[in-house]
């Protein structure tokens, strides 16, 4: 019977006093509202950039050989000859927490088609080369494992090549590329990267690794190895991997006299971690300050609210309603207020990080834990800034809340 | 009925201390008509609120009913207002943008009754107090001053109450509606009512059947009008 009251009664206030409900609960609207879509905004930044670096290869180790020894002359670090296809395989087979590996054998070559020619390099690789490298596909297709068993003489061109061999936008899929008197047919087009660092992926013809192998470097060598770690955390541990694995490979018991090189993207990932750790922080102070402003708009609202309805609570315990039904029924009241606004504002902030992503072309990504924070701060500052004034005005005798003015 | 013996009343404010009522004794029986009246200042809304169950006295003491009230505590000062006493207000009181109808059933509202009850008992309530029945669902704030204390009156009847105490019910009305509201408490008397009515208007004190002047704290006066 009294809780039915209650409710009753908590409908009957929030309805007779539509506009002062209506304000509370747009006030609590907007600051869940915000505060969703501008985590949703940030995150969606976050996970943008984190993704582009992504796209360089922040995971990739490659593994080239090492000096040439045995004379006293070095030739330098790269000129042996020393990993092989056997060493990718063993790798891929070995190694815990790899994406993929993909072996090549390239070199700068001269390159003709029909009237045309250019010199750029030539990489003979495999199909998870695209893996390793995130190239991405335009027209036709990659090189597949078949083409790589039976050396098949097919060409991938890089946008940048192509444009060169075969003029800036054409389709040249079906057409021969020459390399060192060898036909090739053009199978694919990839997709352009950009410039990373100081080799352009745009400017690249890749071919299968044993057709490089075969027609162009006439040895079984690979020339380097490049290696993609599941994720960035795994790094080191692989790498440790790959050392072991291959010094043992090459029969070589000192480290200090390994026969190759490996090499990450250190610098990269130190950038990648300074840009994400940039980036939370300035998300949690979004964050917080659309807290705090949708917190204080709120506070002010209940406030104001309930310093006007003190009088309102002298009569009713004049008319000898007990204290304890009149803080039930404000609690009722805000609780009611909170969450119906919060409900409402979760509502308008996933529509708003919709609008921003279809509209404004920003990627957002809304999160829950931003959600229930909102949430979470608004009803708990609703609710206690809603109640806790009613319980003092109800703690005030009758008459001097009654004369509150 | 009451029974008041020696009541006083101090307020201190920081070092100030303000008495406000001297050493008030009287008593009132059941079914009388009577008036406090007073200068402002004098100490006759303190007694009024001591009547009434919202404040409690210094010292003295206080029986409604047979009830010691000056040692009740929160909660049973509410319980004895909800069951003994009948409040009309100077300010009328009501719920703003609320209907007649749910202004007078606030009483019992939270009470062992069913809102059918309620409502039949408040529409009785109203037509007691002679408010026209069209105006039952009509909003608090659309009606006329005399009214709303109509209103507020049917208000105080809800419970049944031992006595109605009305605290300058015509100070916000004019001359004409103040004469109809003191002749509908007029009604309330004769229906057997005990009406303790507190105002500084000696015009309004004629209503009643006995004047109580209360000036500076101190009982100065306590005139019974013979019964015509």
């Amino acid at each position: 019977m009294i809780t039915i009251d209650i409710l009753k009664e908590t409908f009957w206030s929030l309805s007779a006093n539509k506009a002062r409900s209506g304000l509370t609960i747009l006030g609590i609207v907007i600051g869940i509202a915000s505060v969703i879509t501008m985590v949703a905004i940030g995150q969606g930044a976050q996970s943008a950039i984190a993704s582009s670096i992504q796209s360089i290869g922040s995971n990739l180790i490659v593994i080239s050989p090492g000096a040439q020894r045995g004379t006293t002359v070095s030739s330098g670090r790269g000129s042996a000859q020393t990993l092989t296809m056997d060493d990718a395989a063993a790798i891929s087979s070995q190694i815990q927490n790899i994406k993929a590996v993909a072996p090549e054998d390239s070199g700068r070559r001269q390159i003709t088609a029909k009237g045309t020619n250019t010199n750029t390099q030539v990489i003979g690789t495999v199909p998870d080369y695209i893996n390793v490298r995130n190239i991405t596909i335009d027209s036709g297709n990659f090189i597949t494992s078949q083409q790589v068993t039976t050396s098949a003489k097919v060409a991938v061109l890089g946008p940048t090549a192509r444009d060169d061999l075969f003029g800036a936008g054409s389709n040249p899929i079906g057409q021969t590329i020459r390399i060192k008197n060898v036909d090739f047919d053009v199978i694919g087009v990839t997709v352009s990267k950009g410039g990373s660092g100081f080799a352009n992926p745009d400017d690249s013809v890749y071919i299968p690794v044993t057709s490089a192998q075969h027609f162009l470097s006439g040895d079984t060598f690979v020339t380097t190895i490049s290696v993609a770690a599941s994720d960035q955390n795994s790094m080191a541990s692989v790498q440790q991997q790959i050392t072991d694995l291959l010094l043992s490979r090459h029969a070589i018991s000192d480290p200090l006299q390994a026969d190759f090189n490996l090499v990450n993207q250190a610098d990269i990932i130190a950038t990648a971690s300074s840009v994400t750790g940039t980036f939370t922080i300035l998300l949690a102070s979004i964050a917080g300050i659309s807290l705090l402003v949708g917190g204080i708009g709120i506070m002010n609202m209940m406030l104001t609210t309930v310093t006007e309805r003190t009088r309102e609570i002298g009569l009713r315990k004049a008319v000898g309603i007990k204290k304890t039904y009149i803080n039930m029924q404000f609690l009722s009241e805000a609780v009611a207020l909170t969450f119906l606004g919060g409900f409402l504002g979760v509502l308008l902030g996933l529509g708003a990080s919709l609008a921003v992503t279809k509209f404004g072309n920003i990627t957002t990504q809304i999160s829950s834990s931003s959600i229930l924070l909102a949430f979470g701060v608004s009803a708990g500052v609703g609710i206690v800034f809603g109640f806790y004034p009613a319980r003092r005005a109800a703690n005030l005798s009758p008459m001097e809340a009654l004369r509150y003015e | 009925m009451i029974e008041c013996r020696d009541l006083r009343k101090v307020y201190t404010n920081g070092d100030v201390e303000t008495v406000a009522l001297k050493g008030a004794s009287f008593s009132i029986e059941k079914g009388e008509f009577v008036a406090i009246i007073g200068p402002s200042g004098s100490g006759k809304s303190t007694l009024m609120h001591i009547l009434g169950a919202l404040d409690s006295p210094t010292s003295g003491t206080y029986f409604l009913d047979g009830k010691e009230v000056s040692k009740l505590n929160d909660d049973e000062l509410s319980d004895l207002r909800r069951e003994k006493i009948g409040f009309v207000f100077q300010a009328f009181n009501l719920l703003p943008r609320t209907t007649v109808l749910r202004n007078v059933m606030l009483p019992l509202l939270y009470s062992n009754t069913t809102e059918e009850e309620r409502e039949e008992r408040a529409k009785v309530c109203l037509k007691y107090a002679g408010m026209e029945e069209n105006k039952f669902y009509n909003l608090s704030n659309q009606l006329s001053g005399g009214q709303m204390q109509r209103v507020a009156i049917a208000r105080s009847l809800m419970n049944n109450p031992a006595i109605i105490l009305a605290d300058e019910p015509t100070g916000n009305l004019d001359t004409k509606t103040s004469h109809i509201v003191m002749e509908a408490f007029q009604e309330l008397h004769q229906k057997g009512h005990t009406i303790i009515l507190i105002t500084h208007e000696p015009e309004i004190a004629q209503f009643a059947q006995r004047v109580i002047s209360i000036r500076d704290g101190i009982i100065e006066s306590d005139i019974k009008k013979t019964k015509k």
